[in-house]
């Protein structure tokens, strides 16, 4: 029986290889799988890792991908450094979207071109209240922030099935779910004529150095680690625990609304029933691949835009529903675990 | 009057995957591990059980591919959880995410299919009771073996060593390990009832309640379950009670659109998640009345 022996030390080198480990294990593992399912594994993984990297339109659309899943995934290792289990990233994104929709759609037609800035606040608003929910449950009345802002996921999801069915719906829309296309003045404006990359990659790269100074180099960012590592070190430090739900979940809340606010005012350019393919939960698994650090978040997410884009690319390269997605996300996460396990623990043969 | 017997009995029928999945995260929480992968084993289990039923023709054999496959999953769980004692939260998390992924990739050959189950059996003589008959004996089989399973985890739980040890490897691992209990395999064997109770649940769902297979469509059923192992303060008759309080709710938006009321069909499908969240934050308001009940070693990893 193998057993496991703690380390005296976490591994450093272990730190860094398990998601290296985990990428391997997910290979294998989707190799396995198209096989199973009868497909060439050397053009199965090729559609996943090679096809989209192939032309300059794809490296744009994984630009495109990687906005919301970075910017999520931030605010999540924020919260989960200090040990806040915020879940709900997916319905902070989505009331983002509502809100940065709503002002979107309140533009007239002799709006400056400047109303986008005031659309992607309207987002940062949207995402930032609806963590705020959950922040003041947890704060006030000791509520599980998991269930709470999983729960909060669902009502978002609703809420704009409901706006996009209702109140919201172009009336010119042939009777589709949708909402009136945004004029041009609340778009966020496009980077490169041709692809359909916005200037929401360069805020994200600006939210990166924040989000990095603000982990690394401030106080509040130092308090909220001691809470995450020490809980009690942090209580007898006099550094309130309160503190730490109320920062972790408000900045989630706005990046994630943030991100939000980018894909309507973006890509999509009017509400649809379905703003996020799973971003928000997609950017857990970021989060942690990038070991709750900013850096490794942008190669995460950039691993995950491309599984984004395989799953996308597999119905018609490979005729395998693009479904196959969140089957290697939840491969992704799950080889993760097991490779972290080698950070604490060495295995013994005996 | 016959209205009433109906509501009451549509209650209970959308009470029972709650109070399956809720009374198998109980035995599983009791044993000290928090499973968050409930919701994705109660969908892998939908699939699973729809796709079984659907081939077979036997609702039977699509309940036990159900619970099956959900113990299958809990498998998964307790080799990361227990055996290599990761993050109880991130794993359960991952077997949600993996659930949702699997069964929306494995179910797509099922969506638009339907299975021609009864959904209602009438018990001998009781049925033809005026009101009762409506009300309590006109259900499927489960909702009765629901009630007869919260009993015996009740009775297990309270009145047998079986039930004394799984208590005992909660509240203290390090006092059961010393005494000589095997702690991890007591709760892989926890964790798996947990698997299969949710796997009854998510084939009920997808074989009897709905009947039709839809991708995610255990549509959160899973968290609630958690969230009335807390609301139940871990004691398995309120779990019952709450189970059956959040399948009224669902049954109030069904009643309030039958009346006529003009509220858009969303905004009532959102009430049993607002019910969570307000139930939640009632029941948690006093920290001390939720760690007094709580078990002791709830989500904390051991190994020996």
């Amino acid at each position: 029986m193998p057993r496991l022996e703690a380390r005296p030390a976490p591994s450093p080198l272990m730190g860094y290889l398990a998601p290296v480990l985990a990428l391997g294990l997910t290979v294998v593992f989707g190799t396995l799988l198209f096989l199973a399912l009868g497909k060439s594994p050397v053009a199965g993984l090729r559609v996943f890792f090679v096809t989209p990297l192939e032309t300059l339109r794809g490296w744009s659309e994984v630009g495109l991908k990687m906005v919301p899943l970075l910017l999520c995934a931030l605010g999540l290792a924020i919260c989960y450094r200090s040990n806040v289990w915020n879940i709900g990233a997916e319905g902070q994104f989505v009331v983002g979207g509502i809100a940065a929709g709503g002002v979107a759609l309140l533009a007239g037609a002799d709006a400056p071109r400047a109303y986008f800035v005031i659309v992607l606040a309207g987002g940062i608003v949207g995402g930032l209240a609806w963590a705020g929910v959950t922040a003041f449950l947890r704060d006030r009345f000791n509520a599980n922030e998991i269930l709470v802002s999983l729960m909060l996921t669902y009502v978002g999801g609703l809420l704009l099935i409901y706006l996009v069915n209702g109140p919201w719906k172009d009336p010119k829309g042939f009777n589709f779910p949708y909402s009136k296309t945004f004029d041009a003045a609340a778009m966020v404006p496009r980077l490169f004529p041709g692809t359909r990359l916005t200037w929401g990659i360069v805020l994200a790269v600006v939210v990166l150095a924040a989000v990095w100074l603000f982990l690394a180099r401030s106080k509040a960012g130092f308090r909220l680690a001691v809470a995450g590592h020490a809980p009690l070190a942090a209580r007898f430090a006099g550094f309130s625990a309160r503190e730490g739900i109320w920062l972790s979940l408000l900045l989630c809340g706005a990046l994630a609304g943030l991100a939000g606010a980018l894909e309507v005012a973006g890509p999509l350019g009017q509400l649809t029933p379905q703003i996020s393919p799973g971003y928000g939960f997609a950017a857990i698994i970021v989060a942690w691949l990038g070991r709750l650090h900013p850096g490794g978040c942008v190669f995460a997410a950039f691993v995950m835009a491309l599984i984004y884009i395989g799953g996308e690319l597999s119905q018609s390269r490979l005729g395998l529903p693009a479904a196959i997605t969140g089957v290697f996300q939840g491969m992704l996460l799950l080889a993760l675990l097991t490779a972290d396990t080698f950070i604490h623990y060495r295995v013994r043969w005996r | 009057m016959e209205q009433l017997a109906a509501l009451i009995a549509a209650t209970l029928s959308a009470g029972t995957p709650l109070l399956l999945a809720g009374i198998g995260l109980l035995v599983n929480e009791r044993s000290g591990v928090l499973n968050l992968g409930a919701e994705g084993m109660m969908l892998i289990a939908a699939a699973a059980g729809f796709a079984v039923g659907f081939h077979t023709g036997n609702p039977v054999a699509g309940l036990a591919a159900g619970a099956l496959a959900g113990v299958l999953f809990s498998l998964i769980f307790s080799a990361l959880a227990i055996g290599l004692a990761t993050n109880q939260y991130a794993t359960g998390l991952a077997l949600t995410l993996f659930g949702a992924g699997l069964s929306a990739f494995a179910g797509l050959a099922y969506v638009g299919k339907s299975v021609p189950f009864k959904s209602t059996f009438e018990v001998p003589g009781l049925s033809a009771l005026p009101f009762l008959g409506t009300a309590f004996f006109k259900l499927h089989p489960m909702v009765y073996l629901a009630l007869a399973l919260t009993g015996l985890v009740a009775w297990v739980l309270a009145r047998t060593r079986a039930g004394l040890v799984i208590r005992a490897v909660g509240e203290s691992p390090e006092s059961a390990h010393a005494i000589g209990y095997p702690v991890r395999l007591i709760r892989v064997g926890a964790v798996a009832f947990g698997g299969a109770c949710c796997g009854l649940a998510g084939a009920y769902l997808s074989l009897v309640y709905t009947p039709l297979w839809v991708e995610g469509m255990v549509a959160g059923r899973g968290w609630i379950a958690l969230a009335l192992t807390t609301f139940a303060t871990w004691r398995p008759w309120r779990i019952a009670l709450g189970a059956y309080l959040f399948g009224s709710v669902t049954m109030i938006q069904f009643a309030l659109q039958a009346e006529g009321v003009e509220i858009a069909s969303q905004l009532l499908s959102m009430l049993p998640y607002i019910a969570t969240i307000v139930v939640l934050a009632l029941i948690s308001r006093n920290p001390a009345f939720i760690r007094l009940n709580m078990p002791a070693s709830l989500g904390k990893p051991f190994h020996p």
